[in-house]
């Protein structure tokens, strides 16, 4: 589950969050030290433990935040043991993982609507040229799109065996594409009947249709 | 109540004829579209939200024109699909029932008191802070129906929303839908949904051939489904 999270009393503010999100990935970048990032990681796994001790989200959420990951990370540091040496695979391997930890924890602890106010409040000094409503509406629809796409996937791999071609893989992708594009474009529709493009400035250009 | 005008409305979609020349008047509370798959009833309840535009003549929701002023038509005008899942966009109920009051720029709290009373009012706020995505069909359509009531559109069209729920999930969204003080505008399969409605429309290849009170609307349904299938030889 991503932001799927109610607000509640003394959370901190999404947008001092995001700052700090911000500022600790951009320091796993400038560290180069193994030790350096196992303990970035560690702190990473410490403040989720403490965070799914006080109840703000489950540890299987959490775990399935990292656990996609590690299917680019394994194979990833494979490669690069084998072409620069281990200590570099534990760099990219432990450095991909606290980034995504953390970025985890920040989703998981933010509820939808304030991640898009935050955002809104970033975007304002650029108002002239960017339109914070629909930047935020384009993340809340890449959120949104993680379980709509599992859900399609996991529909169309029952299918898929019912029919006896559990190994084929055209006959997953061709339907989880085609049925993505037709799921993309009710969503589209139903985003138009909801008045999602019809904010309070006359100018806006259409959605779509 | 709203009064949606259809003046010689057509829709094409490229080189197919999806409705011709549609007259209506439609002020009752509650409007009933039956027709076979392919007829235009979906169409027809799409064009009075703005979802499709008229490639002739012209539909008014009392005084707006549906093609020109289509963002005041929406206001007024909620939409029901046949698939909650692709309605849903925030990942929690109270988040996406919200999300239908975000261009409104409204007051938190009274967002919250709007969003509150709807979940209230439709019997499902104790799942307020449950992810979207994991409600069964029935409450993602109760879901559905909270986040267009939310904005109090005075018209509600549903485009086939018991379609893809149980016998019992249907029956409880017809409920819920029969107790709404809004105009109702139901496209459905399910001629028991529209039995005791003031007004059914037949649609069939594009035009609308009966236009009466459900009993002699349905029956005249009916005779049309036996005559087709006897002209076709009962193949589908």
């Amino acid at each position: 589950m991503i932001g799927g999270v109610a607000a509640g009393p003394g959370r901190i503010p999404a947008l001092v969050k995001l700052g700090v999100l911000a500022v600790f990935v951009s320091s796993l970048v400038a560290l180069h030290s193994p030790v350096a990032l196992a303990i970035a990681l560690a702190g990473v796994l410490a403040l989720a433990g403490i965070l799914i001790a006080l109840r703000r989200f489950g540890w299987r959420a959490f775990a399935a935040q990292l656990g996609p990951v590690l299917w680019l990370v394994v194979p990833a540091a494979a490669l690069n043991a084998w072409l620069a040496g281990p200590e570099a695979a534990a760099v990219l391997a432990l450095r991909v993982l606290a980034a995504v930890g953390a970025a985890g924890i920040f989703t998981l602890s933010t509820p939808v609507p304030e991640l898009l106010d935050a955002i809104g409040s970033l975007l304002r000094p650029f108002r002239r040229w960017v339109d914070a409503d629909r930047v935020g509406l384009v993340l809340a629809l890449t959120i949104r799109s993680v379980p709509l796409v599992a859900g399609l996937v996991g529909a169309v791999r029952e299918a898929r065996k019912a029919r006896g071609v559990e190994r084929s893989l055209r006959a997953l992708a061709v339907p989880v594409v085609l049925r993505t594009i037709q799921t993309a474009e009710e969503l589209g529709e139903a985003l138009i009947a909801r008045g999602a493009d019809d904010g309070p400035s006359e100018e806006r250009v259409s959605l779509g249709r | 109540m709203a009064r949606l005008r259809f003046e010689g409305v057509g829709v094409r979609f490229g080189d197919a004829r999806v409705l011709d020349g549609i007259d209506l008047d439609l002020t009752e509370r509650r409007i009933g579209v039956v027709g076979a798959n392919g007829s235009g009833k979906s169409t027809l309840a799409r064009l009075i939200n703005g979802l499709v535009s008229p490639t002739s003549g012209r539909l008014l929701v009392d005084d707006l024109d549906v093609a020109r002023e289509g963002r005041a038509v929406r206001r007024r005008v909620g939409f029901v699909f046949t698939n909650p899942d692709s309605q849903i966009v925030m990942p929690t109920v109270r988040e996406d029932v919200a999300f239908t009051l975000r261009p409104r720029k409204l007051p938190k709290a009274e967002t919250s008191a709007r969003v509150d009373a709807v979940l209230d009012r439709l019997g499902i706020a104790h799942l307020a802070d449950r992810p979207a995505h994991h409600l069964s069909g029935g409450q993602k359509q109760l879901l559905a129906l909270a986040a267009v009531l939310v904005g109090e559109p005075d018209v509600l069209v549903a485009d086939e929303p018991t379609t893809l729920l149980d016998a019992r999930n249907a029956r409880e969204i017809a409920a819920r839908f029969a107790e709404l003080p809004q105009q109702v505008l139901l496209v459905t399969h399910q001629l028991g949904l529209v039995a005791d409605f003031d007004r059914v429309l037949v649609v069939d290849a594009g035009r609308i051939v009966a236009d009466d009170e459900p009993g002699p609307a349905l029956a005249f349904y009916e005779r049309l489904l036996d005559a087709e299938d006897a002209a076709s030889g009962g193949r589908p």
